[in-house]
Formats: structure tokens, C-alpha cells, sequence
């Protein structure tokens, strides 16, 4: 236990009121009345129809929900899901909610989740997006299993996705992430994923809450923790994710949540992953990727002229991130006509390990190096919906795993960029 | 009459003799002390450079824009010249200090204002310092939060903010060093809210159509296109 618990007194009593649990599932709330309540009876169906023997709490932290989300979760009835499943269960099913602050911190949650795993000494723990509208019970068993049963340390899920959905997931996290670590992690920042006792354990008193990218975005710190030597890693297929409506659908919310804790984390790692060569495969159970082929309603138009007008823009704020090289290419690209338009996957590659070296260094704020790589994503996710915009499921994992083949051959640049800034060059 | 002329010139020659031999250890003192503050000056310059480049603190002003600032009139580096600064400061502080300890009367009172007057040039200098490093942030967070948004000339968005915290910071060392306190408040009043109130007036009256184009596709068309193009989550 850390010597200040983030855990309130009030929460404290109710959490020992409980006792010893098998297994923790967490919950985040804020103002997710509108699908709470549903996920909330399909993660109990789940309990019940796999884990009727387990001992079993539900925690729900909540960021100051106005909408009556802490309300619902306590409401949602175990006899609901008993009458209508038909199905028993063996044990007393908990249900806590607390309200850790007024305003929505996801690093504050998660690290109440994993201190109250800790302090109940559950053997697995599960966390479960509340907009997760597409969730069935089998979810709980596909995610819970490999950990609960097979002694995996974490679970990370792979969901059937529009194929153009998450193209800052396909075009840098994922490949980034494999590239530095040698395991391909296809959903690096999840919804949903499940951690042993050991991993949580590990992460209670880890200096990731008490930085921005373990407040920013826990999930990757999570997934990037589980990469490191000693933990078992699994994937799971869970199917559609559907439409994610509380996703944060500002691209630069998104890059603060995802690609921030992703440069961030190789701050503690920089030992490790500089030595890590070629890809190590991950236990999978499933398809290891699933795609649908729906066209994108996208206005390509406008992610063009707003990567072009943001490469001119921002020239000044550019050259103090980027090689002059790599600078020169990214505004010739900016400056060329649609129909020759290039960003090719290797300046791409080159501009996001100038960026993380960037942000290793400091050389401006860490903020504004996330802020400044928004509209350059742009140009690149222009580049890719064009490129694989008639490509089949195949060509387009094709591409895909070209660019991640790009990321490790580049690695060795990234690697010089770190070391000379060590160097002090 | 010779006599008393070649007397009064052997006095007035005793005298001066006199009062030069008296002066003499003074003026030696005064070389001694002058030499001895070079040298603490010269030591002092010395160690602050290196702590200077210690810290980085060229790049830190380069980042936050004082570095061209003080290239673009002639001036040197900034850590060369805060090296310089504290150099003729406590140079000229040693030697006033040394010189008012050897009682020459009148200079007293100005060697006493001098170093009053320290405190307040250093704290001017720190304001200025800081507001170049607040102008230089949020310059370049109002640049980056325009150019995200997509707004128009974000440049002129992000130059706006930095004149106006650079407005703010020069009035404020002005006030601290109690040079022209209510002029300079006044002309920053009047800047301030002309400024604004220009703003105000050619975006509300000048602009009406600009106003109603900017205002419509920023609530409805420009909705509509923000939602295409984040229908697609980027996570």
C-alpha cells in the first residue's frame, strides 16, 4: 500500500465492507447515463453465465457525472439479469460507485481501479468503457479467462473496426509501439482490456500517475508496462466495437491521450526498447485483425489544405522539432498539387521519431510538440484514405504492416536522434 | 614683494604637497579596490556563464523568442548579456562601495541611491525576462490552437497575443523602476482598449459579413464538416 491512498475514507469503508473479491470490474464514468446501465447488465449476464463461483465486485469511478450515471450504476438490479437470464449466481455480486472528483481525469480513475484491486486482492481485474454499446457477455469471458485460467498478466482486446476507424491507431501507435517493444499490440490504447494481480500490483505505487501521461492516457501506459519483460501478454477478438461516441473525436484530445503517453513512456524504457530487434508474435485467441471495407465519408479535401495551410503555419514552431531535411520534404509535400500528392511512409516514420525525440528533449513544450504533429497527421491519414481507398482487407493490412516494417528499419534513427541528445550533440 | 610671492607659492606648494600625500593612500586605495573588483566581477561573470550554459538558459530564451528579439537590434546573446550586466553592475558596485568607505563627501547620498536602485532594475529585468517567456508560450499556444481549429491567419491571431503581453510586460518594468509610472499606464490603457475596441468594432460593424460567414460556418456548415472529419474516430 502507498503511503497516501488515493482510495477516500468513504470508499475505503465500502471496499473493506466487501473483502476479498476474485475479480474487480472497473468501470469510468462521465454522464454515460445513456449506455451505463445497458453495459452494466451484460457485464453482470457475463458474471454470471462464466464466473457464478467467483467472488465478484463492480467499481465504477465517476468524474462528476451530472446526468445521473452513479445513480444508474447503483440501481441496475442483479435480480433484472436473473430473471431474464435464467442464470444463478453462486455468490453476492458488489456494486460501489464513487465520485473521485468534479472533473474527468482518466489516469485518477484508473489508478483507483488498480489500488482497489490491490486492496481486495482480486486475482483479475477487467475494465469496461460504459459507451461500450455493442458489448455482449462474452466479452467478459474472452477478456477474464486468459488471465483468471490460463495465468495471462494482460488481456488486450482486437475488435472489428471500419477500416479507415483509428487511423492514428494503424498509422503510428501501433506500429510505433511494435517497433519499440517487438510485440504487435493491434489496440494500444483499448477500451477494454483485463490485468492480473501481479501487473496491478506492479503499477499502485508507479510514477506513471503522478506524470501527464499516466493522467492523460493510462491505457497506454498499462499496455506498454504489460510489454515489459516478465508479464504475459494475450490478445483477445471481441467483434464489432461499433461507433466509440466518447472517444474523443478532437484529434488533438486524441493525440494528448494516446501518442503524448506513448513519447512519454519511452522516457522509463529508454534502456529497453533501444535494444529490442524484429517482432515477437503475441498469444492471440481469434483473428488477429478484422476490418470492414465501408466506404469513408471523409472530406479528404479539407485534410489536405489543413495539413498544407498547418505545415505553412506553423513553419517557426516546426523548425524547432524538426531536422531541416525532414522539414524541407514535409513543405515540399505541403506545397505540391492533389494529384501528386506524397507523404511517404519513411518521411512519416522520420517525422514521428523527430517528434518523440522532440519531446525526449523538451525543446518546447511537450504540449505544443503533441499540438504541432496534428496537422502533419493529417497529411498522412490524407495520404493513407487515398492509398488504400479502393484496397482490399488484405492489401490494406498489407500496407499496414509495410509501414510497421518501415517503423523498425527506421528504428536505428530514432535510436541515433536519442543518443546524440544524451550526448548533448 | 618677491620675497612674499615665492612664500605664499612655497605655502600654497607645502599645502598642495600636503594634501597630495594625504590623498595618495586614497587614490591607491581606489586603484586597489578598483583592481580587486574587476577581478570579483571577472570571477563572478565567469561562474555565472557557466551556470548559465549549465542550464541551457540560451536555448530557453531562444525558445521563448528573447533570443531573436536581442539579435534583431544588435544585441548579443542573452546570457552574454546578463554576463555583462552583472559584470559592470558589481564592478561599479565594489568601487561605489569602496569609495563611500573612504568618506569623500558628497557622494554618499548617490552611492546610497544606487544601490536602492539595484533591487528595482533587477526586478525589472526578471519581469521583462518572464513576460518574453509568457509572450513567447502563449504566441505559440494560440498558434497552434488556431491552426488546429482552423481558423483564419493564425499567425496574425498568435502575433496579437504576443504584443499584448509584451505591452503588458514593458509597462510593468517601467512601473517597477518608477520611470513615467502614470504615462506608462495611461498609454498601455489607451493601446489596450483601442486595441480591443478596434477589434470589436471591425469584426461587429467593419465586418458584418465576415461576422455572419465566420459565425455561420463556425456553428453550422462548419459542424457539419468538423463531423466528417472526425467521423471517423482517429482511436
Amino acid at each position: 500500500m502507498p503511503d497516501e491512498s488515493i482510495l477516500s475514507d468513504d470508499l475505503l469503508r465500502q471496499l473493506i465492507s466487501v473483502g476479498e473479491v476474485d475479480i474487480l470490474v472497473g468501470l469510468h464514468t462521465h454522464n454515460h447515463a445513456a449506455t451505463v446501465g445497458q453495459v452494466i447488465q451484460v457485464v453482470r449476464e457475463g458474471l454470471l453465465k462464466y464466473f457464478p463461483r467467483e467472488r465478484v465486485a463492480i467499481l465504477n469511478a465517476d468524474g462528476g457525472s451530472h446526468d445521473g450515471s452513479r445513480d444508474i450504476v447503483c440501481a441496475a438490479s442483479i435480480d433484472d439479469v436473473r430473471h431474464s437470464a435464467d442464470i444463478r449466481a453462486l455468490r453476492t455480486l458488489h456494486t460501489i460507485t464513487t465520485q473521485y472528483a468534479d472533473t474527468v481525469s482518466p489516469g485518477t480513475a484508473m489508478h483507483i481501479l488498480v489500488e482497489a484491486a490491490d486492496l481486495l486482492r482480486a486475482k483479475a481485474c477487467v475494465v469496461v468503457a460504459p459507451e461500450s454499446s455493442e458489448i455482449v457477455p462474452e466479452w467478459i469471458d474472452r477478456l477474464l479467462r486468459p488471465i483468471y485460467r490460463d495465468q495471462m498478466d494482460f488481456v488486450a482486446p482486437i475488435y472489428r473496426r471500419h477500416r479507415f476507424e483509428g487511423i492514428l491507431v494503424t498509422n503510428l501507435m501501433y506500429p510505433m509501439l511494435r517497433a519499440l517493444y517487438g510485440k504487435p499490440v493491434r489496440e494500444p490504447h483499448p477500451g477494454e482490456f483485463a490485468f492480473s494481480d501481479r501487473l496491478g500490483g506492479r503499477l499502485v505505487d508507479h510514477p506513471m500517475w503522478t506524470n501527464d501521461a499516466g493522467r492523460m492516457g493510462p491505457e497506454v501506459c498499462f499496455t506498454v508496462e504489460a510489454l515489459s519483460d516478465g508479464f504475459r501478454l494475450a490478445q483477445t477478438y471481441l467483434g464489432p466495437k461499433g461507433h466509440i461516441e466518447q472517444q474523443p473525436t478532437d484529434l488533438v484530445t486524441a493525440m494528448r491521450q494516446s501518442v503524448g503517453p506513448l513519447f512519454g513512456s519511452m522516457e522509463d524504457w529508454n534502456g529497453t526498447w533501444a535494444s529490442i530487434h524484429g517482432t515477437q508474435p503475441v498469444d492471440t485467441i481469434g483473428p488477429a485483425f478484422d476490418v470492414t471495407a465501408a466506404e469513408a465519408d471523409v472530406d479528404l479535401e479539407r485534410l489536405r489544405q489543413m495539413f498544407s495551410s498547418g505545415v505553412a503555419d506553423l513553419a517557426p514552431v516546426l523548425k524547432s522539432i524538426l531536422s531541416p531535411n525532414i522539414l524541407e520534404q514535409l513543405q515540399r509535400a505541403a506545397t505540391i498539387d492533389e494529384k501528386q500528392f506524397s507523404f511517404p511512409d519513411e518521411l512519416w516514420v522520420k517525422t514521428v521519431y523527430e517528434f518523440a525525440a522532440a519531446y525526449h528533449k523538451s525543446v518546447i513544450s511537450r504540449d505544443h510538440i503533441i499540438q504541432a504533429l496534428a496537422p502533419l497527421y493529417r497529411g498522412r491519414a490524407y495520404q493513407f484514405l487515398t492509398e488504400n481507398s479502393q484496397a482490399s482487407s488484405a492489401v490494406f493490412e498489407e500496407h499496414i504492416e509495410a509501414l510497421c516494417g518501415t517503423f523498425e528499419r527506421c528504428k536505428p534513427y530514432l535510436i541515433e536522434l536519442w543518443t546524440a541528445q544524451e550526448r548533448g550533440l | 614683494m618677491a620675497d612674499m610671492i615665492a612664500s605664499e607659492l612655497r605655502q600654497a606648494w607645502n599645502e598642495f604637497a600636503r594634501a597630495f600625500a594625504h590623498f595618495l593612500p586614497r587614490l591607491l586605495a581606489i586603484l586597489i579596490i578598483a583592481l580587486l573588483g574587476w577581478l570579483i566581477a571577472s570571477i563572478l561573470t565567469l561562474v555565472l556563464r557557466s551556470l548559465l550554459r549549465l542550464v541551457k538558459f540560451d536555448r530557453l530564451a531562444e525558445r521563448a523568442g528573447a533570443a531573436q528579439l536581442l539579435h534583431k537590434v544588435a544585441l548579443p546573446s542573452p546570457s552574454e548579456l546578463l554576463c555583462r550586466l552583472v559584470f559592470w553592475l558589481s564592478w561599479v558596485g565594489i568601487l561605489l562601495a569602496g569609495i563611500s568607505f573612504l568618506g569623500i563627501a558628497g557622494l554618499q547620498g548617490q552611492i546610497a541611491a544606487f544601490f536602492l536602485f539595484l533591487p528595482r532594475l533587477f526586478g525589472a529585468l526578471l519581469t521583462i525576462f518572464l513576460g518574453m517567456l509568457a509572450a513567447g508560450f502563449f504566441a505559440r499556444a494560440a498558434l497552434l490552437a488556431a491552426v488546429n481549429a482552423d481558423l483564419p491567419s493564425p499567425q496574425v491571431v498568435s502575433d496579437v497575443v504576443k504584443v499584448m503581453i509584451v505591452v503588458l510586460t514593458i509597462s510593468m518594468a517601467f512601473e517597477e523602476l518608477g520611470l513615467a509610472q502614470k504615462t506608462v499606464l495611461i498609454a498601455f490603457t489607451i493601446v489596450f482598449g483601442s486595441l480591443m475596441l478596434g477589434m470589436a468594432i471591425a469584426f461587429g460593424l467593419g465586418g458584418q459579413n465576415l461576422a455572419r460567414q465566420f459565425l455561420e460556418r463556425r456553428f453550422s456548415e462548419q459542424r457539419s464538416k468538423t463531423k466528417k472529419e472526425t467521423d471517423l474516430s482517429p482511436l
